[in-house]
């Protein structure tokens, strides 16, 4: 419900300002996204002529092809389709890895608790908020040490360390509200641990899951400062392909093409968010975040 | 609730049940503590000696520290995240604040709003910061368009202007984590309690008034939660800087972030670089764990 009762319910003139100010906002926030995309699909003596927000006169999907098999990055130029599968062959394990992990302690944290479960909670929580610039140096020479720098593995290990705390924080937030006698009951008929969970907890967490994957997926696919600190080149994710394809400074700046990249390295996290995002909010509102 | 019991002796399944739960806690407790704190007590160690383009243990006292507080670019660094944080924290906060608002009078397109308001969030830094680097592209994109629309004299040129630079970076930042302080706020404001808001408008109090004195006070814990999330956001932001400006022009949009990592990987100055982390680290203990605190330490029903 409302906080409080409609602005001014009965009166219409205040009732229109109220939606043309929501619409304005509407259309600022929808701006840069429209333009990307009307850019993308334009040729470049088309952007030299001005008006970025004109749709475009001949439509062309050659700046899309080009992004994704052709265009130069680095000395390499057949586009972005590698870093893509890149950012693929990183994202799937890190999110199932940490979400599994995630699940296992936030039902050990609050169904199996200890002496001392607080100060584990609070230590593994504290490193969802540590800047990661902290961990750079010394991350950088452990890859090296385990010989998976500069590979989509070494990411995956470096997004699952430290997204346990995230996902931990999920799942221990929404265990936290279900009814304990359920488990002692499970208990006292002689079920196990394991039982416990996979047979009463996580049949009825699947808002958790979502919540969880959908944090997971957009964190690790747009993670740019991990990927260019333990990666070049080939191995290299999306996010920093695009970010060499855009500030390279060699050759005339293909708007286009660069939008269009920049629309491929969106797509994966818009599609997510436009299919699951209401799932993720209620999820998120929930109370799963707040302590 | 963790001792098996005893009556019926210890069977080895029963010990192994007692200890299963650490058992399946630990792999991430051990990644944690090694990947985590032993990390930061590395860098930390390193910000004390005289490592250069490799770790050197030799310590070194506090030399790398006076580097770097001598350092130009870091003091512009500072003075970036003090500005850019602050404008992004008040901005974004007012702005959620008021979008919460007026989506929460029972607005028909409520949730297709919500969904538009909110999809940058979803957008990598570097997708935004591309888009927003041509969007403002004084040559061609906002400035172009106002000419070719007839308005010649407009001019907008911050994103090569080295004193306005910032102010580019906050205005995309801004519009990527509205949304989402916009849905902190949503979701506070359907929390709260009607009550005292029906007898105020029983009361014939105007609705600015009730929204001044009953629900914005109501809404504390959620400012509270918008601005740590905000400042913690604020002084981790890289991605975005690099994407719009890579720190220029020259180094008017250098902040510490950016400053670690052309420190650690471009000028093999490993020290100044470990010092500088430490610096983030120690702002961000200093606002996270009180706030940790207090949120752990309330009753849980």
């Amino acid at each position: 419900m409302s906080a409080a009762s409609p602005v001014a319910r009965r009166n219409p003139f205040a009732r229109a300002m109220l939606y043309a100010v929501l619409a304005g906002f509407a259309v600022i926030y929808l701006m840069p996204l429209y333009v990307m995309l009307v850019t993308s699909f334009k040729p470049l003596t088309e952007i030299h002529q001005g008006n970025m927000l004109a749709l475009p006169d001949a439509w062309t999907f050659a700046p899309w092809r080009e992004a994704w098999g052709s265009a130069c990055i680095g000395l390499e130029c057949s586009g972005v389709h590698g870093y893509f599968f890149n950012s693929i062959k990183i994202v799937v394990p890190a999110v199932l890895i940490s979400g599994l992990l995630g699940a296992f302690n936030g039902y050990v944290l609050t169904k199996w608790r200890f002496r001392g479960h607080k100060i584990v909670f609070g230590l593994i929580l504290f490193s969802c908020f540590i800047p990661f610039q902290i961990i750079l140096l010394p991350m950088a020479r452990v890859l090296g040490i385990l010989h998976i720098a500069n590979s989509t593995t070494g990411l995956v290990l470096v997004h699952v360390v430290y997204g346990i705390g995230f996902t931990t924080l999920f799942f221990r937030n929404f265990y936290a509200s279900f009814p304990d006698e359920l488990v002692r009951a499970a208990k006292l008929d002689g079920a196990g641990f394991f039982t416990i969970f996979f047979r009463i907890l996580l049949p009825s967490s699947i808002p958790i899951i979502v919540v969880t994957i959908i944090w997971q997926f957009t964190n690790v696919w747009n993670d740019f400062l991990f990927g260019v600190s333990f990666t070049s080149g080939d191995s290299a994710p999306i996010t920093v392909a695009l970010n060499n394809l855009v500030n390279s400074s060699t050759g005339v700046k293909a708007y286009n093409v660069n939008m269009a990249a920049a629309m491929v390295a969106a797509v994966p996290t818009l599609v997510v968010y436009i299919l699951a995002g209401k799932y993720f909010l209620r999820g998120l509102m929930s109370g799963s975040v707040k302590g | 609730m963790s001792k098996p019991p005893s009556s019926r002796g210890a069977g080895a399944r029963e010990r192994l049940q007692h200890w299963l739960p650490k058992l399946v806690l630990s792999p991430s407790f051990v990644l944690v503590l090694f990947f985590v704190y032993g990390f930061i007590l590395w860098t930390s160690y390193i910000s004390f000696s005289d490592s250069g383009m490799l770790p050197d243990y030799t310590w070194a006292g506090t030399r790398q520290w006076s580097r770097l507080w001598s350092s130009w670019t870091w003091g512009i660094a500072l003075h970036n995240i003090w500005v850019f944080g602050l404008l992004y924290i008040v901005s974004c906060t007012l702005l959620g604040l008021l979008l919460a608002i007026l989506l929460d009078q029972r607005i028909r397109a409520e949730g297709t709003l919500r969904t538009i308001y909110l999809y940058p969030m979803a957008l990598s830094f570097i997708v935004t910061g591309t888009a927003w680097q041509w969007f403002l592209n004084p040559g061609l994109g906002l400035e172009r368009t106002m000419h070719s629309l007839g308005w010649e004299s407009f001019s907008f040129n911050w994103l090569i202007d080295a004193n306005m630079a910032i102010y580019t970076v906050v205005i995309a930042a801004v519009w990527q984590a509205t949304g989402f302080i916009m849905a902190m706020f949503l979701a506070g404001l359907r929390g709260i309690d009607g009550e005292m808001i029906k007898a105020a408008q029983i009361d014939g109090a105007p609705t600015w008034k009730i929204y001044l004195r009953i629900v914005i006070p109501q809404l504390r814990p959620v400012f509270l939660s918008a601005i740590v999330v905000l400042a913690h956001l604020a002084i981790k932001s890289f991605d975005l800087i690099v994407a719009m400006t890579g720190g220029g022009p020259g180094n008017a949009t250098a902040v510490p972030a950016t400053f670690m990592y052309s420190y650690a990987f471009s000028r093999n100055e490993m020290g100044i670089a470990a010092a500088s982390a430490v610096f983030m680290l120690a702002v961000i203990a200093a606002l996270i764990i009180p706030y940790l605190y207090s949120e752990l330490r309330e009753p849980r029903s």
